[in-house]
């Protein structure tokens, strides 16, 4: 490359720019050509600091560990037992999280729901109500109550194990639901009461309560309706967390599901999803402070999701307070979403396994996010069912391996302590100190 | 008739008493005096019966409601008969707003004034008001009747889907998408058939039809600046 002009000058060599990188240019040349901003499924994309840049530190002459294969090491979780005659009792602190019919096919709910039933725990419906195969194969089935209401009914609201008021999402705080023409077919189309193929749009506030004295009087009304029942959560994204859990508590909720930034979608715009909101890292610590400073922690249970992928990041949630996770993302790979033995349709889609986001174009190869009844065929729901089983069990051994590492008997157990941060970073969100020091960021009394 | 003073019953067993009723019940009329403005009465009925709540109410009085029939002799708070899915709510008095949000199916009546966003996102159920409505009324309203025998505010039918409005007197303004339709013998027929439901005289060719224009149904970025 070292050329050199008519005049013996040598060339600098071609540098890309870090500002217009290759994704960015791509990303104008798309806008340009079409006039419409990306919209997508997932997550947040870009790297943020996470549960990655936390370790435990395991046992040693301070703190003894518990045997392996001999001691226990509980992993049971309630929830919602403050104010519901039935609170929610879950064999694993992992649920799973609400992913909407409509955006998910039929089976891939059913599987969901097969999945979740068992490993003991808990599977939530979304926007689109409730369907008979994922009620039917939901031992705990958590019903959303979204800004949109598709499909609310009190009948399936009383088939509910738990109501979940859905006020954010940590894909999109401040944003509604998308679906696209394409995936509304005829049963999608009743189940919200609207033509077929057009865009849905869902509402990203509620059409009858706003704020936090509103939520009040709008809790008491789902009770009511439900006899007091069962127990009604609030999700957030996590936004404020300080804040919204706080306001949360105060209107009465029983329990708080907090969705940082990297928390999945079925679709909205790129821009919403990689620039609004916080990392999950960065929201746990100031929710468990207001369940805290209100002397409700572990009264209120802290549901934390967003990137959850392993028995790590579950560990590490739960050490730095959070009572439960959800997973939604993760979940769908287990099912078989963008699996490799895709890749020459992935290509066909122009994309590659592991990069496939356009959930929202019902052209799913692996038949998950999808209504295209010849693509939702090639999904088996039993099988599907056991592989999520089996993810949900593995998951919950890793965490279990870690927590009797640190020497403790249960999962709830463990705690900021038993961990340390490799970034600056990680150190000021997670409040542990940073590895090697006995320090964060904005620790007082404590300088270096 | 069966009386309950909610003063003294309390909500819990007021509402319990109330869901107690079943399909069969003899108990067809109740009378709830004394309720001072308190949410969520008479929410989550399912059995036919006629509930009389004797003052005004607060949020959410007959939420979801199926089947029965309540009447407010007063007049109501904010989300009166959200999500009504069957059944009829008379309001004596005026409606706050969201009147009916999100309702999927029976009646709504309001002899006086409904406030802002009445009937938002309503999805099937017919609400009749005698007098004015407020703005953003049927916004995002996907299925269902809103008559409005006075006036509308500004911004009727917002983004508004296949539900249909009937006005007698003036609209403010329009929502985005929503436009002045043509009033053909099936509309005066069912316009007839609410009024009738809903007890108001009033004559069907007195009113002009909204109702959505369909082009916001698909995006289309010369529409962008519609929102
Ligand atoms: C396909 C899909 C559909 C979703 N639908 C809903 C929904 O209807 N309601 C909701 O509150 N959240 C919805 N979410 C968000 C999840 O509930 C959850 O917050 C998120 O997936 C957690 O982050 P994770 O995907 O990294 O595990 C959806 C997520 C996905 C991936």
């Amino acid at each position: 490359m070292n050329k050199l002009d008519p005049q013996g000058i040598p060339h600098t060599t071609p540098r890309q720019s870090a500002t217009f990188t290759h994704d960015i240019n791509s990303d104008i040349r798309r806008a340009a050509a079409t006039g419409i901003y990306d919209i997508r499924g997932g997550g947040a994309k870009r790297k943020v600091p996470s549960f990655d840049d936390l370790l435990f530190l395991g046992a040693s002459i301070s703190r003894y560990p518990l045997e392996g294969y001999r001691e226990k090491c509980e992993t049971t979780v309630t929830i919602g037992g403050l104010n519901a005659e039935n609170p929610i009792e879950l064999d694993i602190p992992i649920t799973i999280a609400g992913m909407s019919f409509g955006a998910l096919s039929g089976p891939a709910k059913e599987a969901l729901g097969r999945g979740a039933s068992a490993a003991g725990t808990s599977t939530t419906t979304g926007d689109g109500g409730m369907t008979p195969e994922e009620r039917g194969h939901s031992s705990k089935l958590v019903y959303q109550y979204l800004p949109s209401r598709y499909g609310m009914n009190p009948n399936d609201l009383r088939k509910a194990d738990a109501i979940e008021i859905v006020v954010g999402q940590g894909a999109k705080p401040g944003g509604g639901g998308m679906l696209l023409g394409q995936k509304i077919s005829d049963r999608v189309a009743e189940m919200r009461n609207l033509p077929k193929g057009i865009d849905q749009r869902s509402a990203c506030r509620h059409p009858d309560w706003t704020g936090p004295d509103d939520l009040e009087i709008k809790i008491l009304e789902l009770r009511e309706l439900t006899g007091w029942k069962v127990p009604i959560y609030v999700k957030v994204a996590g936004a404020r967390p300080y804040y919204d859990t706080t306001l949360a508590i105060k209107a009465g909720a029983d329990a708080v599901v907090l969705d940082g930034m990297q928390g999945g979608t079925a679709a909205t715009q790129d821009v919403f999803i990689e620039h609004v909101g916080q990392p999950t890292l960065a929201i746990v610590r100031p929710a468990v402070q207001a369940l805290q400073d209100l002397g409700m922690h572990r009264k209120v249970q802290l549901i934390l999701s967003g990137g959850i992928r392993s028995g790590a990041d579950v560990a590490k949630a739960m050490a730095l307070g959070a009572d439960a996770v959800a997973i939604g993302t993760a979940a769908l790979i287990a099912l078989g979403d963008n699996d490799p033995k895709w890749e020459t349709e992935y290509n066909a889609l122009g994309t590659t396994a592991g990069a496939y986001d356009d959930w929202h174009e019902g052209q799913d190869p692996a038949g998950i996010t999808t209504q295209d009844p010849d693509l939702m065929a090639r999904f088996d729901p039993v099988e599907g069912g056991r592989r999520l089983r089996n993810y949900l069990k593995v998951m919950t051994l890793e965490a279990q391996t870690i927590a009797r590492a640190c020497g403790k008997n249960h999962l709830h157990n463990l705690e900021p302590e038993d961990l340390v941060a490799l970034t600056m970073e990680a150190a000021a969100m997670a409040q542990v100190p940073l590895a090697g020091t006995n320090w964060y960021p904005g620790k007082s009394g404590n300088s270096f | 008739m069966q009386k309950i003073d909610l003063s003294e019953t309390g909500l819990r067993a007021m509402n319990k008493m109330l869901h107690g009723q079943s399909e069969h019940t003899n108990q067809t009329t109740w009378e709830i005096v004394n309720p001072k403005g308190s949410h969520a009465i008479a929410c989550g009925l399912d059995a036919p019966i006629e509930v009389t709540v004797k003052g005004s109410t607060g949020y959410y009085c007959a939420g979801m409601n199926q089947q029965a029939t309540v009447n407010i002799h007063g007049s109501a708070g904010p989300g009166t008969g959200e999500n009504i899915m069957s059944g009829k709510i008379v309001i004596e008095g005026d409606a706050s707003q969201y009147l009916g949000a999100t309702g999927h199916g029976g009646m709504i009546v309001v002899k006086g004034n409904a406030s802002s966003r009445c009937g938002i996102s309503m999805k099937g159920v017919n609400i009749v008001v005698q007098g004015n409505v407020g703005h953003m009324s049927a916004f995002m309203g996907q299925s269902g009747n809103l008559v409005v025998c006075g006036d509308a505010g500004d911004a009727l039918g917002d983004s508004c889907y296949e539900a249909r409005f009937f006005i007698r007197g003036e609209v403010k303004s329009l929502g985005a998408d929503c436009e002045k339709k043509e009033m053909r013998e099936e509309h005066l027929a069912l316009l007839q058939q609410l009024l009738d439901e809903a007890g108001i005289d009033a004559d069907p060719t007195e009113f002009t039809r909204y109702g959505s224009a369909r082009t916001l149904y698909n995006f289309d970025v010369d529409n962008a600046g519609a929102y």
